[in-house]
């Protein structure tokens, strides 16, 4: 396991940087909804050590004072369904991580998978550390802000009404950066199609489960034209993969 | 049973149900020395399927049929995609694109 050195927590906190404005607004947002229901920012900051995703903390709120636990673990599985499509996805990159995998698995949110769900990071910065750093970046922003929230939030007026749109715009420029590198937009085209045509049939919901199952089930059918024999589509432009961790190298341990 | 210990134990299983979609997966997939390669393949494409998917995700409650007709979020995307194509900053973007929706939705729409 490689020091961490300045350029990796400079590198890491460039890229995490529009989601922790973002995660410390949502974050105040939770805290104030949970001091109104009752619950101290201490309750905040447990909330989002232990489940950590903002969806399932937002349901959660009024789940906690009464209700069925057994509904209460359900809708925290159905609202979280769409993470073993992420972490499916990470596991031939976070294979040699050793020790730190519990924590990069475990605190994977969809903004700190937009970010890590390629192959290597920033130049000249250790990869390992590079991802460490931009999960916890990202965790301890959702923490700190859900606890001042509950806090001082009250004596906020700001209205930001609309700031979760920065979460779209994220994923936005992820997507076009994916579709400027890349000449095969099957996988893009299909994610959006999938997605919304399983919105319109299945309601805002369940819908994310059967969009999954359809884009793995293509993905896996249409393997032999997104990557046929022994391309790959990351090298599709004659761009070699660069650090390829899958193949072994360097030992983060 | 006491409030709080409702509270607590709701906390813990809504974790312990979130945590499982997130390593389940790999402790049955990632458990060899090697893994499989269908799940290596799987890796290089869906994170560009995934970017659609969360995009998709986070518009669910979109009117469409109902004013504004999603006008707040089109004008909003096409101002991140237009400044994106032209600095390739994500930062620059996403700033432009969440002020431009914070704007539209509180004061125009």
């Amino acid at each position: 396991m490689r020091k961490i050195t300045s350029k990796d927590i400079g590198a890491a906190l460039r890229t995490s940087s529009p989601i922790i404005v973002t995660f410390i607004v949502l974050g105040i947002g939770y805290g104030i909804l949970m001091q109104k229901h009752g619950y101290s920012p201490v309750w905040s900051l447990l909330s989002g050590i232990i489940i950590f995703s903002g969806t399932a903390q937002f349901v959660s709120v009024t789940m906690l004072s009464s209700g069925s636990v057994l509904m209460a673990g359900i809708t925290a599985l159905m609202i979280s369904a769409r993470h073993v499509f992420f972490s499916i996805s990470m596991i031939g990159r976070y294979n040699s991580e050793g020790r730190r995998k519990g924590y990069l698995y475990y605190a994977l949110c969809d903004e700190t998978y937009a970010m890590l769900s390629k192959d290597d990071g920033p130049e000249g910065v250790n990869v390992s550390n590079y991802r460490l750093l931009v999960t916890l970046f990202d965790q301890s922003a959702w923490v700190i802000g859900s606890f001042l929230g509950g806090w001082i939030g009250t004596l906020l007026t700001f209205d930001s009404t609309g700031i979760d749109f920065a979460m779209t715009a994220l994923f936005t420029t992820v997507f076009i950066q994916q579709w400027l590198d890349n000449r095969n937009h099957l996988p893009a085209v299909l994610g959006v199609a999938a997605t919304l045509a399983c919105r319109l049939i299945f309601g805002r919901d369940i819908f994310l489960i059967p969009a999954m199952v359809i884009i793995i089930g293509v993905l896996i059918a249409a393997r032999g034209r997104i990557e046929p024999e022994g391309t790959d589509i990351r090298t599709e432009n004659g761009i070699p993969a660069g650090n390829d961790d899958l193949a072994g190298g360097e030992s983060h341990d | 049973m006491t409030e709080n210990g409702h509270a607590i134990i709701v906390i813990i299983v809504m974790g312990m149900a979130v945590l499982a979609t997130r390593i389940v997966p790999v402790l049955v997939f990632g458990r060899g020395e090697k893994v499989p390669e269908l799940i290596l393949y799987l890796g290089r494409v869906v994170p560009y399927t995934a970017m659609g998917l969360l995009i998709v995700y986070c518009l669910r409650d979109m009117p469409v049929l109902e004013a504004p007709h999603g006008l707040p979020e089109i004008i909003a995307l096409a101002a991140v995609t237009v400044t994106y194509l032209w600095k390739r900053n994500t930062i620059f973007s996403v700033v432009i694109g969440t002020a431009l929706y914070m704007f539209l939705v509180q004061s125009v729409f």
